[in-house]
Order: C-alpha cells, then sequence, then structure tokens
C-alpha cells in the first residue's frame, strides 16, 4: 500500500510518519474490527436467546423435535441432519475461500477465479437451504391449540407420537366459517386467515378417540415434554383452548414459546442477511477479479479482505448451530 | 502486507487438514446430539448439562481453528490479536454471565412467584 502513503523524508525516525504497528493494512485493519464489532452484535443476540432460554428453562420447545426435515424425505424423522449438512456447505466455502486466498498470494489468477466461483457458489446453496428451513418452520407440520395463557398444548398417541391436527378434526361441513375481509368491514379491518379446522371440530374429534392425550410445553426431569392424563386432557381442551396455531409467526408458535419462534427469525435471518451480503461481496470481488483488477494491483489483498468477513459468516454459523440447534 | 510476499509457501496442506478437523467435530457434535449418551444428559457442571458443555467446548475449538486458520490470525502481530480476540471475550463474557444469571432469576421468580401463567 505504499503508494497511498506520502513519503516525508522522516522514514527511518519513529515518528516520522509511515508507521505500521500492527504490520497490517488499513482496510485489512479495518475488516478486523468491523468484524469484531459484528461479532459483539451476534453476541448480543445470542445472549439475549440464553437470557430468554433461561428464563423458559423448564418449558423450551426441544430443538430436534423443531427441526427435523430433510429434503425428499417426508415424513421421516431427520433431526438436525439438514442444518449438519448445512454447517458443512459452509465450512467448505469457507475452505474454498481460504484457497482463493492461498492462490491470491501466489498470484495465480484462474485458480483465484476457480475457488471464488466455488465459494460463491457454496453461498447460495447455504441461503437456499436456510429458505427451505425457514419455508418448513412457518407452515409447521402438527399443530396445536393455544390457552388462554398463550400456552401451548400439542396432541400425542399413547406411545407418545405426536398426532397432526388433520387426523384428529372430524369436519363439520354444515358449519362454514367465513373469513371475513376488509370490504365487508366498517373499520375496513380484514381478519386473519382461519385455521383449517374450528376448536369444535378438534375437540368433537378428540373425544370420539380414547387413544388421543395432550402433551404441555412443561419439560420433565428427563428433558422431554410433560404427557397429561386422559382426564387433565379433557379437562384442559374444554376449560382452557381458545384457538388453533398452525405454523409459527411473530405472535403465535405451534412447537411452543413465541420467544423461541422470534429469536429463530431474527438470529438465522440476521445471518442470513450477512450470508446474502457477503455472496454479493463476493460476486463484486470475483468481477474484479476476473477483469484482472488485482494483476494489475499486483497483489490479491481484497480477496483477502472479503475473505475475512466470508469466514467470519461461518464463524457465526458454528455458534449458531451449536446453540440453536444441539444446546 | 507486511508479513512479506516473499515467504508465502503454499499452505494448501495444512488448509486441508484444518477442514478434515473441522468436519470431524461437526460430525462428532451431530452423533452425541442424537444419542445422546445418558450419562452427559444426568450429569451437570456449574448447573448445566455435561452434554452441552460438550457441545461449547467443541464449538470454541472450531472457532479457535476458524479464526487462527482460516483467517490467518496466527500471522498478524500480536498486538492486532490481542486488540481483536481479547476485547471480543472479554466482552462477550461479560454480557453472557450478566444475562444468564438475570435469565436465572426471572426463572425463579416465575417458578416461586404468585403469577399463575399456565392456564
Amino acid at each position: 500500500m505504499e503508494t497511498a502513503v506520502t513519503k516525508t523524508g522522516t522514514e527511518d525516525k519513529i515518528w516520522g510518519g509511515g508507521n505500521e504497528p500492527l504490520k497490517v493494512s488499513y482496510g485489512k485493519m479495518m475488516m478486523w474490527f468491523f468484524i469484531l464489532s459484528d461479532a459483539l452484535t451476534f453476541s448480543g443476540f445470542l445472549a439475549a436467546y440464553g437470557f430468554s432460554r433461561f428464563k423458559f428453562i423448564n418449558s423450551w420447545p426441544i430443538a430436534d423435535e423443531v427441526f427435523n426435515h430433510f429434503p425428499f424425505l417426508h415424513g421421516v424423522d431427520a433431526p438436525m441432519y439438514y442444518v449438519a449438512l448445512m454447517t458443512f456447505i459452509l465450512i467448505f466455502s469457507s475452505v474454498t475461500m481460504v484457497l482463493a486466498v492461498d492462490a491470491g498470494h501466489h498470484m495465480k489468477q484462474k485458480k483465484v477465479i476457480l475457488y471464488m466461483f466455488l465459494t460463491i457458489i457454496g453461498g447460495f446453496i447455504f441461503v437456499g437451504s436456510q429458505a427451505w428451513e425457514w419455508k418448513n418452520f412457518i407452515k409447521g407440520e402438527y399443530g396445536a391449540l393455544e390457552t388462554k395463557g398463550g400456552q401451548i398444548l400439542q396432541f400425542v398417541d399413547t406411545d407418545g407420537h405426536r398426532v397432526a391436527l388433520k387426523d384428529i378434526a372430524i369436519v363439520n361441513t354444515h358449519n362454514e366459517r367465513v373469513q371475513h375481509e376488509n370490504k365487508n368491514g366498517v373499520w375496513y379491518d380484514k381478519e386473519k386467515v382461519l385455521p383449517a379446522f374450528s376448536v369444535e371440530e378438534i375437540k368433537a374429534g378428540f373425544s370420539k378417540n380414547k387413544d388421543l392425550l395432550l402433551r404441555t410445553q412443561i419439560l420433565t426431569e428427563k428433558g422431554a415434554k410433560t404427557i397429561l392424563t386422559r382426564e387433565e386432557s379433557l379437562k384442559r381442551l374444554n376449560g382452557d383452548v381458545i384457538g388453533i396455531v398452525e405454523g409459527a409467526n411473530m405472535v403465535h408458535n405451534e412447537y411452543g414459546n413465541p420467544l423461541f419462534a422470534n429469536f429463530f427469525f431474527f438470529i438465522t435471518g440476521f445471518h442470513g442477511f450477512h450470508v446474502f451480503s457477503g455472496v454479493i461481496i463476493n460476486i463484486i470481488i470475483f468481477i474484479n477479479v476476473i477483469l484482472g483488477t488485482y494483476e494489475k494491483r499486483k497483489n490479491y489483498e481484497m480477496v483477502e479482505k472479503v475473505g475475512l468477513y466470508w469466514h467470519f459468516v461461518d464463524l457465526v454459523w458454528v455458534f449458531v448451530f451449536t446453540f440453536f440447534y444441539l444446546v | 502486507m507486511a508479513h512479506d510476499i516473499a515467504h508465502h509457501e503454499s499452505n494448501t496442506g495444512k488448509i486441508w487438514k484444518v477442514f478434515i478437523l473441522l468436519s470431524v467435530v461437526t460430525i462428532v457434535e451431530v452423533i452425541l446430539g442424537i444419542i445422546k449418551p445418558a450419562f452427559l444428559i444426568d450429569t451437570t457442571f456449574i448447573s448445566m448439562k455435561l452434554l452441552n458443555w460438550i457441545f461449547i467446548i467443541l464449538t470454541i475449538y472450531k472457532a479457535y481453528y476458524i479464526t487462527w486458520s482460516f483467517m490467518h490470525m496466527d500471522g498478524e502481530t500480536k498486538g492486532l490479536r490481542r486488540s481483536v480476540v481479547w476485547t471480543g471475550i472479554f466482552l462477550i463474557c461479560y454480557l453472557i454471565f450478566i444475562l444468564l444469571t438475570e435469565g436465572d432469576y426471572v426463572y425463579e421468580v416465575f417458578r416461586a412467584g404468585y403469577k399463575s401463567w399456565d392456564f
């Protein structure tokens, strides 16, 4: 970076200027301090997640039950395999990135192009996987009931396997509940999309089928959800239930505590945004590499700087993976 | 590029080694997460399951390799390394300590208090 430094003719003196005590260029040092501050932002989010989790330590959703989908394997319980795959994809794209940086040190333009291309592809696959994960989370699988206190009750059979709402409900075809649209009301207020079943239909189905039980959010000593007896289940169903929840959004969450969904959307969303912007920055540098900008400049330090950012994104994912899916 | 262009020998071998290491650690984490050995769940250390401690330690181990090997923190000067790593670690530990203590306190209030929330 000599070109950017004005020569004063006092370089040999300590205070003569042009000294680099940290022996890195300005850009790289600032990338490190940006990464530090961004790391603190993510730590803030993850620590807040930890706070909420400790607050509801005995009723937090079990990640293995929430994230158990795998592409093309419908109805197969595959906890964590998909996130593990995503982790590999991201670590691998980190490897291709560091290989690109390494090739840059040796001024091998062709290799830098190849490795950066692979990195970008890896980034796109990761973002796509994240979107798929969100889709499953938002759509939900079994559906659940919500009580007056905002608690979630889920259905299980006597073996403890989850049962979906559609397998319980006895649909009453005579009672067609119409969704209120904004063109009909004085206040132009639209009603939320109606759930597929009404509470009455679920109640009817539940009382018919003696094998069904309810499961609360509370965790037992062994870390499983508490299953109520048939009597308790009926009592809670008839006394406390006010609505049906299918899937998850910022307010209702069929997996349990709504805070879980909020943190999931916020933290993985913020990370996904980082991955996305990382891909964009990578593409910009990739184009520059193809154009030969860094050949002319005689160094590939820009590749190194975006590499730092890309590795940071990987670093954050390692922590998100642990705290959302493993712990 | 102060740490000179002259001694940039190729690190490809080392990079692949670190990749294998990170993959193995991730696989171990996933396997532990799926089988959940009973003795690791039943044993607690500082009010957290041993299994969770293992996950966190393995995560920090992975983070160390990503930072040191992929981000070339090992090649930076001591000053830069410390100003980035120590600052981060100190503030993060402080934040985690405060928030988790507070979270546990709120849990106790919810549990022992007179407020009913499960209805």
